[in-house]
């Protein structure tokens, strides 16, 4: 879709008003399951809202399996929170499903599960798997010349694994344009900051030296997130990454940059705080 | 002696043949397409065959993304590295994502030789029988192994097949047919050519049942030539789909049978043995005697050398089934 210099400045406001929607879904669906990862799921929130809402993802929510859509793949499974709130914002399945996270019976597993949820499209929680997927994916579009796109969400923790690397390799071995990952680059894992548990930086020369095109953008500007988003797609002959810096916990001020919130949720009262800033913003 | 031909070339071979058939069929290697034999398709179809260097853990991933878009994937690499070294990628990304993804793996058990332990998988059986939705099948010759890749290619979710770099000497006659989760009674043999379970139906009792799977079958059918003339009944099963393994025809073997040995080229940990006891334990109890490495990694040597010294013979079937027969 195209957008004029007055629509687009509509869509920003519409990405950043799904974006709040998002975040208070985490929060909310967290706060009911008791468990789960807040931090990192508001982190990447105005990266999922800008490719879902954005008309960046060609995906159709009456029809997930279309052989021509986008796909996504949400390679850091544990924000799955996230990919939930925008799927069922999306339409793929009812908002209802968002209340019932993590318990027995739920299609809404802790991390996401491509069986039992339309849109979801592979399962991912092991971190550093869902590049190579994502790999295979965008071999089989080339292979069968189709335009589709694939879009891989990953942690900056996750870069640890040495997996990543190997299908940060191939993606370039094999020149794949219709590729393009995220670095959701939020400096903060279980354990601590990345730098002090296992320094990853510098993220965008290691994926230079692996041959990709790199864009570096602040994470949580949807502007320069969509801007970033269509070079990306105009890269051609190999895969591009985008490094987003962002704010683990972003839009909720005592989660903010705090590691206890990677997989703490939050009490009655922290949710009421978190809803007010949320919807004050 | 019949033809001697080992698994992994009748893999190569039928892997040409599929790929002809069908352009959705993609293989992929780690670096040891000459051993796996996928070089015979990769130098048919170069743009359907992913070469992913040393990266078995990429394979495993790329190989479910293409499953994921349409493509039927052969993944091949040592069943060592296809099994252990990537155990977490094939769970995750293969087995709990329900991807139809089949895993070739060559040069498994000890019949790999020289190179030694690290190059032996033993557990392999296992940890694939442990992952729901696995289908693990355990050819036992190179026709048998063709039917096994077109049954895996055919059957919608993943599929691990296990191969040997070993030649192997022929056990089935002619093609015998080839159904996933079916075992069939290859001795004593069919009266009627083809109707190879037609012996249970009878009610014979047989001394001894052996129940194996990959290149065990050809020496525990020997086995039972040997002990027919010593006066001890005999009955050999290939049982090469391990999982799902063959209830029914376990249950009447059992029923039948004074008592069961199971003969494989792996652990007696995980692997066929432990299918069969659990199958006649919960079914129908009878002595079952587990053949195959003891709970320890292999070593270097000829294949030859190895399967002696492991008692992966017909003479130590012999030995075993004289001693389960005594008195």
């Amino acid at each position: 879709m195209m957008h004029t210099a007055g629509s687009k400045k509509s869509q920003i406001q519409f990405i950043k008003q799904k974006a709040r929607e998002i975040r208070i879904d985490i929060v909310k669906m967290t706060a009911k399951a008791g468990s789960g990862h807040p931090g990192g799921s508001l982190s990447s929130a105005d990266i999922v809202a800008a490719l879902y809402f954005g008309d960046v993802l060609r995906v159709k929510h009456d029809e997930p399996d279309w052989p021509d859509r986008d796909r996504f793949v949400l390679s850091k499974g544990h924000a799955a929170p996230v990919l939930y709130s925008a799927l069922a914002r999306r339409g793929f399945f009812p908002e209802e499903w968002l209340d019932t996270l993590r318990q027995l019976g739920s299609p809404l597993q802790g991390h996401p599960d491509c069986k039992r949820v339309p849109g979801v499209e592979v399962s991912t929680g092991s971190l550093g798997q869902g590049l190579s997927m994502a790999v295979g994916m965008a071999l089989a579009g080339k292979l069968d010349r189709k335009d589709y796109n694939v879009w891989v969400l990953l942690g900056d923790g996750e870069c640890q694994e040495g997996q990543v690397w190997e299908a940060a390799m191939a993606a370039s071995h094999y020149k794949l344009d219709n590729l393009i990952a995220i670095v959701d680059n939020n400096g903060l894992q279980i354990d601590g900051k990345v730098e002090d548990v296992m320094g990853v930086s510098p993220i965008d020369d290691k994926f230079k030296a692996f041959g990709w095109h790199v864009f570096r953008v602040d994470g949580h500007k949807v502007d320069l997130l969509m801007d970033v988003f269509r070079q990306a797609l105009d890269v051609k002959g190999k895969p591009a990454v985008i490094v987003a810096d962002t704010v683990k916990g972003k839009g909720v001020s005592f989660m903010e940059g705090e590691k206890d919130w990677h997989g703490k949720t939050p009490n009655a009262g922290q949710l009421e705080e978190a809803l007010e800033q949320l919807e004050a913003i | 002696m019949s033809e001697m031909k080992a698994t992994r070339d009748a893999y190569g071979e039928t892997l040409l043949e599929l790929g002809r058939q069908n352009p959705d069929i993609v293989v992929l290697d780690a670096d040891l397409s000459s051993s796996t034999r996928t070089s015979v398709f990769a130098k048919e179809f170069p743009e359907r065959f992913f070469n992913v260097g040393i990266a078995e853990a990429n394979m495993i991933g790329i190989a479910a993304g293409l499953a994921h878009s349409g493509k039927l994937p052969f993944a091949s690499t040592f069943a060592v590295f296809a099994t252990g070294r990537t155990y977490d990628q094939v769970r995750q990304s293969i087995a709990y994502s329900g991807f139809n993804v089949k895993i070739a793996a060559s040069h498994a058990g000890i019949t790999v030789g020289e190179d030694g332990a690290t190059h032996q998988a033993l557990e392999d059986i296992a940890l694939m029988r442990a992952l729901p939705g696995m289908t693990v099948l355990v050819p036992c010759d190179a026709r048998q192994t063709r039917l096994a890749v077109m049954a895996a290619a055919a059957h919608q979710g993943p599929v691990y097949i296990r191969l040997g770099r070993a030649k192997t000497p022929q056990v089935y006659p002619q093609d015998a047919g080839f159904e996933i989760g079916k075992g069939l009674v290859l001795w004593p043999e069919p009266e009627i050519q083809g109707r190879y379970n037609a012996v249970l139906e009878g009610d014979r009792v047989f001394d001894v049942a052996f129940v194996a799977c990959g290149i065990t079958v050809g020496l525990a059918l020997e086995a039972a030539r040997t002990l027919e003339g010593e006066g001890i009944s005999c009955l050999v099963a290939d049982m090469a789909s391990v999982k799902p393994v063959d209830e029914d025809l376990l249950v009447k073997i059992a029923r039948c049978s004074k008592a069961m040995v199971t003969c494989e080229e792996h652990s007696v940990i995980g692997g066929l043995g432990s299918a069969v006891c659990q199958v006649t334990a919960c079914n129908h109890p009878v002595p079952v005697v587990t053949l195959g490495i003891n709970d320890e990694f292999g070593e270097s040597g000829s294949a030859e050398e190895l399967m002696k010294h492991y008692g992966l013979t017909s003479e130590h079937y012999c030995k075993v089934a004289r001693e389960l027969t005594k008195g």
